[in-house]
């Protein structure tokens, strides 16, 4: 459970259960000074704070889970990856010049299973992050995911990969790189690897970047974590001409988890600790191991051409339209 | 006045009433003004240089029904899956519904969606072609245009086709949300199976190519074609220039800068694209069998070559 001693990075609508957890702790402790039995009070307090907590988390508007999903706090890709593998040894470089921080990856084994794990790395501080380009990764991390994948499939081992970026890196030198041509690469060598390949949007996916390490056997989503096709931002910047509209974009786009299970991009969405991610990660990667572990389990079932064959008609379905 | 200003006065005059005329018949359509130089051209002949300026040799934007008359041979193109239309999945408003932007668009430009798929032969080569139109809302990328590339590479995959696409796009449809990321991925697919299969994929980039279709199918040619001084990239210009603060080179996104940056095997004018395209699809008819066996030779059709099993 959160405590209120220290919760920088507080969010507006998380003020009010807060307020009530600090009133709760004052209670508690003015009357373990005065020797008084509050327990009774305490106690309806509480379940006071868990309707509260229930019903601020169960009707978050879009752009509420936008700021949940790009919270500080959120627990990030080398998070996750330390808290659920046994072993980890990252590896370094796309073996053509760079090695971009902002897109990590390595081998790991989880479960006893020996596995590559990689992902869009955001910094935990101003400073990690003007080092980790705010997990915007150029066209270098691309290339590395795809080396790393390529290593994976040449040693039989399952790819695991987290997504978590703004979108890939807008800059002279990344257009320079080919940022187009490293993403467009990856689409279509994800498409080709005979291991299970498992990805989870595990904060904020933005676009083409967050595609880029995004076709998998199984896509899954943490509850509160957003998919778009554009920042809200951006796209209240082209359509409505006015970047300020970025709350009614982000409920124009379809972004959470559950509007995209519904519209059958998502295979699964896994709950997140009842005050959400950031405030118990692990809790939240105890959820995360278990869905890699069972999806992995029913992946090893089918041969590599089932696996492919199935890869290609998921995404072969996705899309509406007449006729 | 004297006999200096008389003439100079004649000569403003003169100007004028040229100018005046020339608006009066670029109204009626017979001349147009190419927006790169300046210069007047008569439209029917502009028409049969396929839209590029005489004088400085600038490519004016084609549909894509007039690319179509471009490339293929007369009476041979067959359009496939026509009947695709748009839906407002998402029950997407901005400023204006998408519902009524597709209506809009669609009784503005006669096409359902943003891009026309068939075959034909190209100088008596059959292949699959897909052209994109920029007047359909960008000429961005939703369900149908997705679906329809898809269906236009699979039919290309089984029947042994070369495909060519023509991209003219500002990339994903945001209306259509995350349904439009997501057809990168399926034509993305599409293609590594018409690969797998030893058949050849040619994009042209054509003014402009952007954004997630650029990070898709534009990129995944074996040959890839530009024409010239097209805008080609991944992030707009706009969006560097404000997350940089500084003011970007001229030529940056051109098909020249990626030319030079080695994404782009060759810029080809206009006037020369059907005769290119010809030469690299007969240069890659197979001479020598993949599979070794009595029947694969180069006269035999394409599809013979593909392994039965």
């Amino acid at each position: 459970m959160s405590t209120t001693k220290s919760r920088p990075f507080l969010l507006d609508f998380e003020k009010p259960l807060c307020e009530l957890e600090a009133r709760i702790d004052q209670i508690r402790e003015l009357a373990q000074e005065n020797n008084v039995d509050v327990s009774e009070q305490i106690r309806e307090l509480e379940a006071k704070a868990d309707q509260l907590r229930t019903e601020i988390f169960s009707t978050l508007t879009p752009s509420q889970r936008l700021q949940l999903a790009r919270h500080p706090r959120r627990p990030s890709t080398l998070d996750y990856i330390q808290a659920i593998s046994e072993e980890w040894f990252e590896l370094h470089g796309d073996r053509g010049g760079s090695d971009d921080p902002a897109l990590v990856g390595g081998v790991a084994r989880l479960d006893g299973i020996p596995v590559v794990m990689l992902g869009h790395q955001k910094g935990r501080d101003t400073k990690d992050n003007v080092a980790r380009n705010f997990g915007m990764a150029s066209p270098g991390g691309y290339r590395k995911a795809l080396r790393l994948m390529e290593h994976a499939n040449q040693f039989r081992m399952p790819i695991l990969t987290f997504i978590d970026t703004p979108g890939a890196w807008a800059g002279v030198e990344a257009e320079e790189l080919g940022q187009g041509e490293a993403i467009a690469y990856n689409l279509r060598e994800m498409f080709k690897f005979d291991v299970p390949i498992l990805c989870t949007v595990i904060g904020e996916g933005g676009s083409g970047g967050a595609l880029g390490i995004g076709v998998g056997d199984r896509i899954l989503m943490f509850e509160h974590a957003v998919y778009t096709v554009a920042t809200p931002e951006a796209c209240a910047a082209i359509l409505w001409k006015d970047a300020a509209k970025g709350p009614q974009a982000a409920a124009a786009l379809k972004i959470t988890a559950r509007d995209l299970k519904e519209l059958g991009i998502l295979d699964q969405i896994l709950p997140e600790p009842s005050n959400g991610a950031h405030a118990d990660p692990l809790g939240a990667a105890a959820i995360l191991k278990n869905a890699l572990i069972s999806n992995l389990e029913e992946l090893f079932g089918l041969s590599p051409e089932q696996r492919r064959e199935q890869r290609y008609l998921k995404f072969r379905q996705m899309g509406k339209f007449l006729g | 006045m004297s006999l200096f200003d008389w003439f100079a006065n004649r000569q403003k005059s003169e100007q004028t009433t040229q100018q005046g005329q020339a608006e009066r018949e670029i109204a009626d359509g017979l001349w147009t003004k190419c927006p790169e130089c300046g210069v007047l051209a008569y439209t029917k002949d502009l028409q049969a240089n396929m839209m590029v300026c005489a004088d400085c040799g600038h490519h004016m934007r084609v549909d894509s029904n007039e690319r179509i008359r471009q490339l293929i041979d007369p009476k041979t193109w067959k359009p496939l899956n026509e009947e695709l239309e748009p839906i407002d999945a998402l029950n997407f408003r901005d400023r204006k519904a998408y519902k009524d932007r597709i209506q809009e668009t669609q009784a503005k430009t006669g096409l359902k969606d943003a891009v026309q798929t068939g075959t034909g032969l190209l100088d008596g080569l059959p292949v699959a072609l897909g052209v994109m139109d920029f007047r359909f809302m960008g000429g961005s990328m939703g369900s149908v245009v997705g679906e329809k590339l898809c269906r236009l590479i699979e039919y290309g995959t089984q029947e042994g086709l070369t495909v060519i696409i023509i991209c003219a796009s500002g990339g994903a449809r945001m209306q259509e949300g995350m349904l439009s990321l997501m057809q990168m991925a399926k034509i993305s697919g599409a293609l590594e199976h018409h690969r797998q299969a030893h058949l050849l994929y040619i994009p042209v980039l054509t003014h402009p190519t952007t954004g997630g279709v650029t990070a898709s199918f534009a990129m995944l040619g074996d040959l890839i074609l530009a024409e010239p001084k097209a805008t080609i990239g991944f992030a707009g210009r706009r969006v560097i220039e404000q997350t940089l603060r500084e003011k970007l080179p001229d030529d940056f996104q051109t098909s020249e800068y990626l030319l030079q940056h080695g994404f782009v095997d060759a810029i080809v004018p206009r006037t020369q694209l059907k005769k290119t395209l010809a030469q690299l699809i007969s240069i890659h008819q197979p001479f020598f069998p993949l599979d070794a066996g009595p029947n694969a030779h180069h006269t035999m059709p394409r599809q013979t070559l593909v392994p039965q099993n």
